[in-house]
C-alpha cells in the first residue's frame, strides 16, 4: 500500500489522476527561485517557451539570456557567470544540452567547480512523435560518469518544481532532468523532497521484491506493486528522484528486507539509474536484479504509450520483471 | 595609463627573464609547450605588471580585473607571470605538471591562486570570458574582462558561436587578444584550418579590430586602452608574434608547439636569452 508518510496524491490510481508536465514544474520553480534569489540567472538556446523558461524570462528580463542555438557556448558562458557568484540555469532539450555540450559541463562546469544547474528537457523516449534524434536516454549515463555532478530526475511535475528550488539552493553542479508530456500527479505539497535521499512510495509486509525507479514512470511503477498484489506478489517501490549521489543507506534497506530488485527508468539500462543500483549491490549486498528501460537501442517516432510498450517500459513490463526476478532469488 | 620609457624597458626585461624561467621551468617538467609560451612572454609581461588591476596578495580581491586564459596549454608563462607578481613562490614552478603540484599541466581554478577558469580544451575561454563580463555589469562591478587566445583554437565551433554572442550583447568590458602566431600542432594555421583574412572576419562578425605587433609593448599597451574607450562593441587585438620568440632555433617552427627543450636545448636558448637581454638593455641605453 501507500507510505502514507509520504503524503501522496490518494487519487494517484483512480483514472481522475492529475496529470502535469515536469516541465512546467521546471517554469514555475525558477520563476519561484528567481524571486527569492537576485543572484538566480537564467539562460536558453532558442527554446524559452517549450522549456519554460520563459516565466523567468518575462518576470526577470535582465537576468535571461538568450544565447541562440549554441549549447556549448550557453553552458560555458553559465560557467563564468558562476564562477562570479551567479547561480546559472541553462535549459535545452536533453539531447542537445548536455548531450552536445559534455565536454564543456566537464571542463567548465564540473571540473571548474562551478555552480551551474543544467536542465536537461524532453529527456526519454516518451518525447514521441520527434523521434530518436530528439529522445534522451543516454543522459544519466553521461552526466553521472563526471565527477562533482549530481543527476537528479524528479517523478513529477510537483517533484521537478522542489527540485528546481532545491538546485537554486544547492552549491555545486547539477544536472535535472525533465520530461516533455504530461504524466501523472502522485506527490503533494506535503512530499518529502531532499536532494539524495530516496523515498519508499509504497509497500507491504513480507516484500519480496523491491522496484527501484526514478522519473515519470515511478508512477507505472506504483500500478505494477498494486497490481501484482492480486498475485500475492508483495513489493517495495522507491522513488529514487536522485541517482547520484545514490542514497545507499535507503535502497541498502529495501534490498535487505527483498533480496531481488527491479530497475525502472525511461533511460538506457548502461548506464542509468539501474546501472547505479547494481554497482552498490555488487559491493555491498550481491542480490538478483531485472533492468526495465531502454534495451542498448534507439527509439523512433510514436506517441509515448505506443513507444514505452513497444520498448518495453510499460506497467506488464515491470510485473514481468518482477516475476522474473522472483524466481532468481 | 601613461607608460614611460623606463617601464617599458622594465616590461621586456622581466619579458626576458620570465623567458628564461620559462625554459628552466619546461626542462624540469620533461613535457608540455615551449612556442606558444616564450611569443606571449612580452604580452604576459605587459598585463601583469602594467596593465591588470590586482592583487597577488588578495586573489579573490572582487574589482579585480580577470584574465581568463583561453588557451590553456600556454599556462607555463602564465604560472611563471603568477609567480613574478607573488601569488606564489618561485621555488614551486618546478613542480609544474608533477605529482601533487598546483601547478597543473592544464590551468585548474582552485588548484592555484590567480586562474580564473580551467581550460585547456580549446575554444571555450572566450565563452567563460563572456559571463564574468556580464556578471560584472550585473554586480555593477568596473573590473575589465581579458581573454588571452591562440589563433589555432579559431577552428573550434564554440569560438564563433562565442563570438556570436558578445557581438549581440555588446559587451564592451571584454578585451580579446589573440595571439597569431600562425601555428598549430600539425603545422602552420593557414595549412591545418585557414583562418585569414582573420581581421575581415571579426569585422564581418561586429567587432572592432586591432592589430598589432605583440612583442611591443608599447603596442599592446596602447591597444588595451583603445579598447577600454570603446564603448559599443567588444574588441579583439589580433597580436603577431613569432611562436618560440627569442630562442632563433624556435622561432616560427610549429615543432615546437607541444614540446619541451632537451637540458642541452635549453642550455642553447638560455645562451641565446642571455645575450638578448643584453640586446634590450643595449637597445635603451
Amino acid at each position: 500500500m501507500l507510505n502514507k508518510k509520504v503524503y501522496l496524491d490518494n487519487n494517484l490510481f483512480s483514472d481522475k489522476a492529475k496529470q502535469a508536465a515536469l516541465r512546467d514544474g521546471y517554469g514555475e520553480g525558477l520563476f519561484e527561485a528567481g524571486k527569492k534569489d537576485p543572484n538566480v540567472v537564467a539562460l536558453c538556446a532558442d527554446l524559452k517557451d517549450s522549456t519554460r523558461s520563459n516565466f523567468f524570462a518575462k518576470a526577470f528580463p535582465n537576468r535571461f539570456f538568450e544565447i541562440g542555438i549554441a549549447e556549448q557556448n550557453m553552458v560555458a558562458v553559465a560557467a563564468g557567470l558562476a564562477v562570479s557568484g551567479k547561480i546559472p540555469f541553462v535549459a535545452s532539450y536533453a539531447t542537445f544540452s548536455p548531450g552536445r555540450a559534455w565536454e564543456q559541463i566537464r571542463t567548465t562546469v564540473a571540473y571548474n567547480d562551478a555552480n551551474v544547474k543544467i536542465a536537461g528537457h524532453h529527456a526519454g523516449i516518451s518525447v514521441g512523435p520527434d523521434g530518436a534524434t530528439h529522445q534522451a536516454i543516454e543522459d544519466i549515463a553521461t552526466m553521472r560518469a563526471i565527477p562533482n555532478m549530481t543527476v537528479i530526475a524528479p517523478c513529477d511535475a510537483n517533484e521537478a518544481k522542489k527540485a528546481t528550488l532545491a538546485a537554486a539552493k544547492f552549491v555545486g553542479p547539477m544536472y535535472l532532468r525533465f520530461a516533455r508530456e504530461n504524466t501523472p500527479i502522485m506527490t503533494t505539497a506535503r512530499t518529502p523532497f531532499k536532494p539524495g535521499k530516496a523515498e519508499i512510495f509504497y509497500s507491504s509486509s513480507r516484500p519480496q521484491v523491491a522496484i527501484i525507479a526514478c522519473g515519470p514512470l515511478v508512477h507505472k511503477a506504483l500500478v505494477a506493486a498494486k497490481e501484482l498484489e492480486k498475485e500475492k506478489i508483495k513489493t517495495i517501490v522507491v522513488n529514487s528522484h536522485t541517482i547520484k549521489p545514490l542514497d545507499s543507506k535507503t535502497i541498502l534497506e529495501v534490498v535487505e528486507k527483498t533480496g531481488a530488485v527491479v530497475s525502472v527508468e525511461e533511460h538506457q539500462v548502461i548506464g542509468g539509474l539501474g546501472s547505479a543500483v547494481a554497482e552498490l549491490l555488487a559491493k555491498e549486498k550481491p542480490t538478483p536484479m531485472e533492468f526495465v528501460g531502454m534495451q542498448d537501442v534507439f527509439g523512433e517516432s510514436g506517441e509515448p504509450e505506443e513507444l514505452l510498450d513497444k520498448y518495453k517500459m510499460s506497467v506488464e513490463d515491470i510485473k514481468e520483471a518482477v516475476r522474473k526476478v522472483k524466481k532468481r532469488k | 595609463m601613461h607608460l614611460s620609457q623606463s617601464k617599458i624597458k622594465e616590461l621586456e626585461l622581466r619579458a626576458n627573464d620570465m623567458r628564461e624561467e620559462l625554459m628552466e621551468v619546461l626542462v624540469e617538467a620533461g613535457s608540455g609547450h615551449s612556442a606558444g609560451p616564450l611569443g606571449m612572454a612580452d604580452i604576459f609581461s605587459a598585463f601583469y605588471f602594467h596593465i591588470l588591476s590586482h592583487d597577488p596578495k588578495n586573489p579573490e580581491w572582487e574589482d579585480r580585473d580577470r584574465l581568463v586564459l583561453s588557451n590553456g596549454h600556454i599556462c607555463p608563462i602564465q604560472y611563471v607571470s603568477l609567480a613574478n607578481a607573488g601569488y606564489f613562490d618561485k621555488e614551486e614552478l618546478f613542480t609544474l605538471r608533477k605529482i601533487d603540484s598546483r601547478l597543473q599541466g592544464h590551468p585548474h581554478r582552485g588548484s592555484l591562486p590567480g586562474i580564473e577558469t580551467t581550460s585547456g580544451p580549446l575554444g571555450s575561454g572566450l565563452s567563460q570570458a563572456i559571463g564574468i563580463a556580464v556578471a560584472a555589469k550585473l554586480n555593477q562591478k568596473r573590473y575589465r574582462v581579458y581573454c588571452l587566445a591562440s589563433d589555432g583554437e579559431h577552428n573550434e565551433g564554440n569560438w564563433w558561436e562565442a563570438v556570436m554572442l558578445a557581438a549581440k550583447m555588446r559587451i564592451n568590458n571584454l578585451t580579446v587578444v589573440v595571439d597569431r602566431n600562425n601555428i598549430q600542432i600539425d603545422g602552420y594555421t593557414e595549412d591545418v584550418m585557414p583562418l585569414e583574412s582573420l581581421r575581415d572576419k571579426y569585422e564581418a562578425f561586429n567587432w572592432q579590430v586591432l592589430e598589432i605587433d605583440g612583442h611591443k609593448i608599447e603596442a599592446i599597451v596602447d591597444a588595451v586602452n583603445e579598447a577600454k574607450a570603446t564603448l559599443e562593441a567588444p574588441t579583439v587585438v589580433i597580436a603577431h608574434t613569432i611562436p618560440g620568440k627569442g630562442v632563433s632555433f624556435m622561432e616560427g617552427q610549429y615543432g615546437w608547439h607541444g614540446k619541451p627543450p632537451k637540458p642541452e636545448e635549453a642550455e642553447e636558448a638560455l645562451k641565446e636569452l642571455r645575450s638578448l637581454e643584453g640586446k634590450i638593455r643595449g637597445e635603451h641605453a
